[in-house]
């Protein structure tokens, strides 16, 4: 970006639980600029932000623990402020200033 | 226990309810203490284990003197000593397909306390086709899930309006095995488990004594408390490590019932018949093949030959990586062993591939330009084959002139084969 004075950004935070934080230096709340619009224009959704927490927040090369076939791994659950994904339209929810966004990894012990 | 909202005639309908605890672990135990203590009528119990040593520590309702012990016979002792005059109900074997809904078509409500995701499927399942309200927890290392399902139960298929969901409309389908690890593997705190167990029991009890369980009569209208209530995970998370943060509780706003749902859904093909015959596979659904290595038998070594091998002066000059976390590590190694943690490793690794950085610093200085051949050792022998695998394409085996090997079955073979003292944990 070296024409550009500064590129759109959105100020979100992003939690880990469940053991996602394992994959991102072992820290459950990150604070994220994320660039307001994709490299297509289209403004940053879920899929897009996903995709930025790969390559650029993820610290552990085990990124299959994370994503599988370009969409979040089964068993990972997404919650947009504090509400299931699928309320909200999934990947393609369009991310708003402030918002919370929540990975957790579904438990099967006991 | 007479408390707002929970009076003379929500304790008779405790006492005359029926509940089913299935998994006597660490939900289980404390659920069901708290389950008697509120003097539901009948509780069955399900498990076909026995208890263990390493279950003490938050099981607590076995105890030392009942190791070997069945752990529903040692439950059920534990609970009448505390109230004997519920009538308990053991059943002692795994719940499977084949015995599931004749054992849950004999209770009111289920409070899942297992430990693996087929069984929690197959519950669901069974819950959804009986019409009965499950209360599910789930518990790992430092976090703890709770959800009730199905309740007000419904049923199968029915859409119109507002329906609780079930398991599969919250998880529609499980994680890949690789990513899961049980209780025993991966470590868990004792009042995290507990915690999730306690409040399993409180949302029970709040559903039987307010009669949340009992299905829709066509005949007469639901009575106005039956609205669904918001299906709400909650997730609580604790910490050792103080930066990662404080404890928490979070209450999760989830969906309801799902049109398309496998088992509750629209046009379902689910059917009591068609789980006792073995459809669906519930260990297949939840077991995808995964793809981890295993070394040729020439780069593996026996922990008890590679301990010959020493005691005969024959590796003066080697190095022995053991790729355990530290946590695990503290508690004892293998004399001359340096412990680089499986994750640390891979994260090096990455970052070498990235970076281009000399590929010798994946380990600690000095280790990975020497030529002493290398040994590798974990905890039961998986991460050390990758391991061994990795330092070979990082090319630390100069082009194969240096020996790099696992010791096969890690430091539980070690123990096995070696040195029946050391604390494998």
């Amino acid at each position: 970006m070296s024409d550009a004075t500064e590129v759109a950004t959105i100020p979100i935070t992003v939690d880990f639980s469940g053991g996602l934080e394992m994959l991102f230096d072992n820290q459950r709340r990150h604070s994220v600029a994320l660039p307001a619009a994709q490299t297509s224009g289209k403004p940053a959704n879920i899929a897009f932000l996903i995709d930025y927490l790969c390559k650029n927040l993820m610290k552990d090369p085990r990124s299959d623990l994370f994503v599988l076939d370009g969409h979040i791994r089964p068993g990972i659950l997404v919650l947009i402020n504090d509400a299931d994904w699928e309320l909200e339209g999934e990947e393609a929810y369009e991310i708003q200033p402030r918002d919370n966004i929540l990975f957790v990894s579904t438990l099967h012990g006991g | 226990m007479i408390v707002p909202g929970m009076g003379k005639e929500g304790q008779l309908r405790l006492i005359n309810s029926r509940v089913l605890i299935i998994g006597a672990g660490g939900l289980g135990c404390p659920a069901a203490q708290y389950v008697a203590g509120a003097g539901v009528g009948t509780i069955g119990i399900v498990d076909g284990d026995v208890v263990e040593t390493s279950n003490l520590h938050r099981q607590v309702g076995h105890a030392t003197s009942r190791i070997g012990m069945k752990k529903v016979d040692s439950l059920i002792t534990h609970l009448r000593g505390l109230n004997p005059l519920p009538t308990y109900i053991p059943h002692p074997f795994h719940l499977t397909p084949q015995n599931a809904a004749d054992i849950i078509s004999q209770y009111d409500l289920v409070m899942d306390c297992t430990d693996n995701p087929a069984t929690r499927y197959l519950i669901s399942d069974i819950c959804v086709l009986l019409c009965k309200p499950l209360v599910s927890a789930a518990s790992v290392q430092k976090s703890g899930q709770l959800i009730v399902l199905n309740c007000p139960p419904t049923p199968q298929g029915a859409l119109d309006g507002k329906h609780a969901p079930c398991y599969r409309c919250c998880f529609r389908k499980p994680p890949p095995p690789s990513s899961m690890v049980s209780c025993g593997e991966a470590g868990i705190m004792g009042p995290v488990v507990g915690m999730m167990g306690v409040a399993q029991a409180g949302e029970a009890i709040k559903i039987l004594a307010s009669a949340l369980h009992i299905p829709p009569d066509d005949s007469a209208s639901p009575p106005p408390e039956r609205n669904l209530h918001q299906p709400t995970l909650l997730i609580y998370t604790y910490d050792l490590d103080s930066a990662v943060g404080p404890y928490s509780f979070r209450a999760l706003k989830m969906g309801g019932r799902k049109k398309n749902c496998f088992a509750c859904g629209e046009n379902s093909t689910l059917t009591l018949e068609g789980i006792k015959a073995g459809n669906p596979n519930y260990e297949q659904f939840c077991s995808v093949p995964t793809a981890r290595c295993t070394l040729p038998p020439e780069g593996r070594i026996t922990a008890a030959a590679y301990h010959a091998a020493r005691e005969r002066g024959e590796l003066t000059e080697h190095i022995l990586i053991d790729t355990r976390d530290s946590e695990h590590f503290s508690f004892g190694s293998i004399e001359g062993a340096v412990n680089v943690p499986f994750g640390k490793l891979l994260m090096k690794a990455a970052a070498i591939k990235r970076d281009g950085t000399p590929a010798s610093e994946v380990l600690p200085p000095g280790l990975g330009e020497a030529d002493a051949p290398i040994f590798v050792v974990c905890r039961r022998g998986l991460d050390s084959q990758e391991t061994v695998e990795k330092l070979k394409e990082l090319g630390l085996d100069h082009g194969g002139e240096r020996r790099i090997m696992d010791i096969a079955g890690g430091m539980k073979a070690w123990k096995e084969e070696v040195d029946p003292s050391f604390p494998y944990i």
